[in-house]
This record gives C-alpha cells, structure tokens and sequence, in this order.
C-alpha cells in the first residue's frame, strides 16, 4: 500500500530548501529574529516620535531632522534602523523572490537587483547620517 | 521523494495561514515604501531647500491617508513577527497558536487606536 504523498508530514511543497545551504540559512534565520525584536522598538519608537507625537509630520521639516541629528543618540538610533531595517527587508525579499520566481535567469536578475539596491542605499544613508554637519545645514561631504 | 509539483503549496487554511500571508504582504509594501524613505530622508544631507520641498509631499492629504496606512502595516508585522518568535523559541506555544492570534490582534487594537486617533487628527489638519 503506498501512502498518499498529502498525507506525508512534512512535505508542504517543491519549494525544497537546496542540501547544502545549511549554515548560512541558519544564520539568516537567527538574524531575521534578532532583528525583528530590535527593529519592534527602534521602527514602533520612531514612528511615534516622529509620525504620532505633537503635530506628527507637520513639524517635520530640515530644521526637525538636523537638530536630531545633532545628537549622537539619535544619529545612532537612524543609523542601527536603517542597517537593520535593510538587511531584514532585503532578506525578506530575497525569500520572497526564491519562492515566486521560477526561472533562473529572472531570480539571478532580481536578486541582483536586490542586491544592489541594498548596497547603494545601506552606503548613501550611512553617508549621510556620518557625514550631516549642523552648523554647514548639510553634508561635509555631499551637497557642495 | 519529491512531491508532484501540480499538488502545490499543502496548507490548510484558517487564521495560521492568513497571518503568513499577511506577514508577506505587509513585509513587502514595507520593504518598498522604506527605499523611498531612504532616498527622501538622504536628501537632508544636500540642504534645507531641496529637502523641505520634497517632505512637503508628506503634508499632502493623500499621502497622509498612505502614512497611516503604513503605521497599520507596520504594526501588524511588528506584533505578528513577535508571535513567530515566541514559537519559534518557546515551541510549546505552538499548541496555543491560535490563541496567540488572538492576543495579537487584541494587541494590535490596543496601540492601532490611540494611533489612528493621533494621526486622524493630524490628517483633518491636512485637509
């Protein structure tokens, strides 16, 4: 008698892990955790301050960010948010990709996209949150 | 042993299966609206003019129903990825999940509607 593959526990789908990809995934696993716990605080503690508290987004304007930045806790706090925002969002799509898209060539392009995109803004933002010098109202470096 | 690829994804339904898919979706819009916010955010650094112009885009109405419903998003993602921790490392809680769903979505009413009040607020402002 064979018994209906359904029925199998533990068989959800094709969408097998490959052999092999076993640390890494571990460690992608724990880091999505990690994150997700510090990013529940600095995400929901940002958009309150920022987004709810007082007038909200009405009192946002560059004098409201460039005398937070001013401070190097809040340059910290950005700074964290937006490394562990990046890399838990890219790592996220990077599962949703593998899992919807099934042709080769198109998950490669996607993924290196993907990649890219993280790079380009994890540098940019950085830059700019090491770089803001209040008394220049700018970038040292960018801007002119 | 590979399963025949036209049984598909094997799920059974119910809120488990939902709260997945809303992890996802809400992940994703996420993810998409944070480059964005990278970008409007980075130009502080080229100064006040260019900067003050662009975020007045997040005073338009429209743009403030979008910023409220990315504070609902985010919420739900913040609160239903705390429960798959709470599984994930204290796996008992896995005979409970469906309660635990309950205890989310009463958390997620909770902080959803002193929010929806503050951010309401500011959007008849807006109008």
């Amino acid at each position: 008698m064979t018994v209906p593959t359904r029925t199998r526990p533990g068989a959800r789908s094709t969408y097998a892990r490959p052999a092999g990809a076993g640390s890494m995934e571990l460690w992608t696993w724990f880091f999505m955790r990690l994150s997700g716990i510090v990013l529940v605080v600095l995400v929901l503690g940002h958009f309150t301050i920022v987004h709810i508290l007082g007038e909200g987004v009405d009192r946002v304007d560059f004098a409201f960010v460039s005398g937070r930045w001013s401070s190097p806790f809040w340059q910290t706090w950005d700074w964290t948010m937006l490394f562990l925002g990046m890399l838990h969002g890219a790592n996220g799509m990077k599962v949703v990709i593998e899992d919807y898209v099934r042709r080769d060539g198109a998950r490669a392009a996607l993924k290196s996209v993907l990649y890219l995109t993280t790079f380009v803004l994890l540098l940019l933002g950085t830059l700019v949150i090491l770089t803001f010098d209040p008394s220049k109202g700018r970038s040292a470096i960018l801007g002119g | 042993m590979r399963v025949p690829e036209r049984l598909g994804t094997v799920y059974r339904g119910g809120s488990g299966q939902w709260s997945w898919a809303f992890h996802r979706i809400t992940g994703v819009t996420i993810y998409l609206f944070l480059l964005a916010h990278i970008v409007d955010t980075a130009l502080v650094g080229f100064g006040p003019d260019l900067y003050n112009r662009v975020i007045a885009v997040y005073h338009n109405p429209i743009i403030r129903l979008m910023e409220i419903s990315l504070a609902l998003l985010v919420l739900f993602h913040a609160l239903n990825g705390l429960r798959i921790i709470a599984i994930d490392f204290v796996p008992k809680l896995a005979d409970k999940h469906k309660e635990l769903i309950g205890v989310v979505m009463g958390l997620y009413l909770i902080l959803a509607v002193p929010a929806l009040y503050f951010m309401g607020r500011g959007f008849v402002r807006s109008l």
